[in-house]
């Protein structure tokens, strides 16, 4: 029997690498354990340790049987079915998650749990936009760069085995990030909750992902690098930026979950906002226009309307992106002037925002017919729509006399879910619908009345949202700045709340409509998988393909 | 401190930055509009459509 646990001269160099780095982990996670005397510490330090181990006896039965030799002339197509998986996974998880606060603030007094302090609203709400953004986003994100990458440079991914160790670091972030927030472990920054060990996980999860990305750019057949790999490409390497900058942080204790934040007062405000704002600029914009760039032109069977517009789009985009952040604090101790630059830029930001939606929107010319054919692009269609109808209330909701009636309202959460349900999560859903088929080799989805079903009760449930949000937000919004008379506030905070109460109830039902809308998709998705296989050329060996041929129809 | 005033510096990075801004964008036009790009953008767009579904490189 050969000696599985010490790498021989056989095994890759990459394997032998992430084995070496699951050893630290171990280790460092080990000392953590036994040393700390913060709990949740030490419940985070288990479950990096049990992960590590975990990945390391994968890892060994793996190079005991001979896989992780990766063939270059096949592409890395594994790590992205996990991928799929994932997102619709964690989609599930998060949209639930948000239906149950939606339920909490609509019926306080049945889903109010005292006794139960971790599904108090305060530790769910960073559940639930953690759960869609960075899990249900960043999964989408994650694995369709990975398909896209590959065809578009038709290279496999760089990285060998790295490529799962980005996967599967990244669904340990989630989780350490998530268990975090039930049990209270949070920094307290908006969409930047986790604590500084995990994000320092993340970090290096992130660094990965680079590596893998560029090496995969970098050994490229084709001269050239398509728009949508820029577009990811920004969205990765802002990200990594934006999250080193404002998570710069000092631990109590090298043993202690808690820590301080490197910034304070009102600096601290705007550099939090900095990296807010362009959490959505390259998280949830950047990396989704991406999708936009690649699968819409490839579902139509039209080139994209216009490539140059695509490469004005995307430079004025990031340049512009960056310096919005500040609208966010408007009236506050944040100078005037600075207020005003992130207001002025944010308004400049409906140029390029409406230049790529009306390049997405072109590129059905010559085959809207398929908007009726196809619900899988009627779903990316209307999540361009989406875009461009979010990406002008952002704008609107930005100028500094608009913000005094929006800001702290509902309109803002209305906002957010324009953009967050109709434009990320149908361009992912419609991204999604597209690979599983080509993924697991079927020639079609199990049902397109299914994705018709998801589409309507979806579409439905976002018009349910985002209008109670509108009306509740603008309510409350006049309430707040309503007087007497003699001067004095017209109404009481709880009076704005409770006159809330059924937009709040017309909100629960939208957001259970859009979940309704991810089970059927994820039934569909499933009988899909579970579909004999269409294209059987998937079973001939690599070596017997010449890279000419093409599959038999 | 002589030069190097708050006033100075705002002015430096706004009139600065608005130059650079135009600069950028106007470089961002030019390079997309370029005739010898033409061809490279034509080519380009029409990747996604080309069959790639399959495992093989």
């Amino acid at each position: 029997m050969p000696s599985i646990a010490t790498p021989d001269a056989d095994t890759p160099s990459d394997v032998v690498a992430l084995f070496l780095f699951l050893g630290v982990a171990a280790v460092l996670a080990l000392f953590a354990t036994g040393l700390t005397d913060d709990a949740a510490f030490r419940f985070h330090g288990y479950i990096l340790m049990a992960a590590s181990v975990l990945a390391l006896s994968a890892m060994t039965i793996g190079v005991a049987h001979g896989r992780f030799r990766s063939d270059p002339k096949r592409y890395e197509d594994g790590v992205i079915r996990a991928g799929v998986i994932a997102t619709m996974f964690w989609g599930v998880i998060g949209m639930t998650v948000g239906v149950f606060i939606a339920a909490q603030l609509s019926w306080p007094d049945i889903f109010y749990f005292p006794e139960h302090g971790w599904l108090n609203f305060g530790r769910l709400r960073p559940l639930h936009t953690s759960g869609v953004i960075f899990a249900f986003g960043g999964n989408a994100l994650i694995c369709t760069s990975f398909w896209v990458v590959q065809r578009t440079c038709k290279a496999r991914l760089a990285g060998g085995i790295w490529p799962w160790f980005v996967f599967w670091g990244y669904q340990l972030f989630i989780v350490l990030a998530a268990t975090g927030y039930v049990s209270g472990i949070t920094q307290s920054r908006e969409y930047a909750e986790p604590e500084w060990y995990v994000d320092i996980w993340l970090t290096i999860v992130w660094v990965a992902y680079l590596f893998v990305f560029l090496g995969t750019i970098w050994k490229r057949k084709e001269p050239h690098i398509y728009v949508a790999n820029w577009f990811y490409l920004a969205f990765i390497v802002t990200v990594a930026l934006l999250h080193l900058v404002n998570n710069a942080a000092v631990p109590v204790g090298l043993l202690e979950a808690r820590s301080y934040s490197a910034f304070g007062g009102v600096q601290d405000a705007l550099v939090q906002w900095w990296y807010g704002h362009n959490a959505v600029g390259f998280f949830l914009t950047a990396g989704f226009l991406a999708m936009m760039y690649y699968f819409v032109p490839k579902r139509v069977e039209r080139p994209v309307y216009s490539y140059r517009l695509s490469i004005v789009h995307f430079w004025s985009l990031i340049f512009i992106y960056i310096w919005a952040g500040p609208h966010h604090l408007h009236y506050t101790a944040l100078p005037q002037w600075a207020q005003t630059l992130g207001m002025t830029f944010s308004i400049m930001l409906w140029m390029p925002s409406w230049g790529g939606m009306i390049n997405g929107l072109m590129t059905l010319s010559g085959a809207w017919d398929k908007l009726r054919t196809d619900p899988v692009v009627r779903m990316m269609v209307v999540a361009i729509a989406f875009y461009g109808m979010s990406t002008f209330e952002g704008p609107l909701m930005s100028i500094r006399t608009v913000n005094a009636l929006s800001h702290y309202t509902d309109w803002t959460i209305g906002h957010v879910h324009s953009g967050a349900l109709g434009w990320v999560g149908f361009i992912s859903f419609g991204a999604i619908y597209c690979m599983v088929p080509w993924l697991w080799k079927k020639d079609r989805l199990y049902s397109n009345a299914l994705v018709e079903w998801h589409f309507w009760i979806a579409t439905t449930g976002i018009v349910l949202y985002i209008t109670a949000m509108w009306v509740s937000g603008i309510m409350e919004g006049l309430m707040w700045r309503e007087y007497t008379p003699d001067g004095f506030l017209a109404n009481s905070f709880i009076e704005t709340v409770s006159a809330k109460h059924i937009q709040n109830v017309i909100r629960t039902v939208g957001g259970l409509m859009f979940l309704s809308g991810t089970l059927i998709m994820s039934y569909n998705l499933w009988r899909t998988i579970r579909m004999p296989s269409a294209r059987s050329s998937a079973n001939v060996p690599a070596t017997t393909i010449e890279p000419q041929l093409l599959p038999a129809e | 401190m002589s030069g190097l005033d708050y006033e100075t510096v705002a002015r430096f990075a706004q009139q600065g930055g608005t130059l650079y801004f135009g600069a950028v964008f106007i470089a961002g036009v030019v390079y997309a509009l370029w005739p010898k790009h033409r061809e490279a953008f034509k080519r380009l767009s029409h990747l996604p459509l080309e069959k790639d579904e399959d495992e093989h490189v």
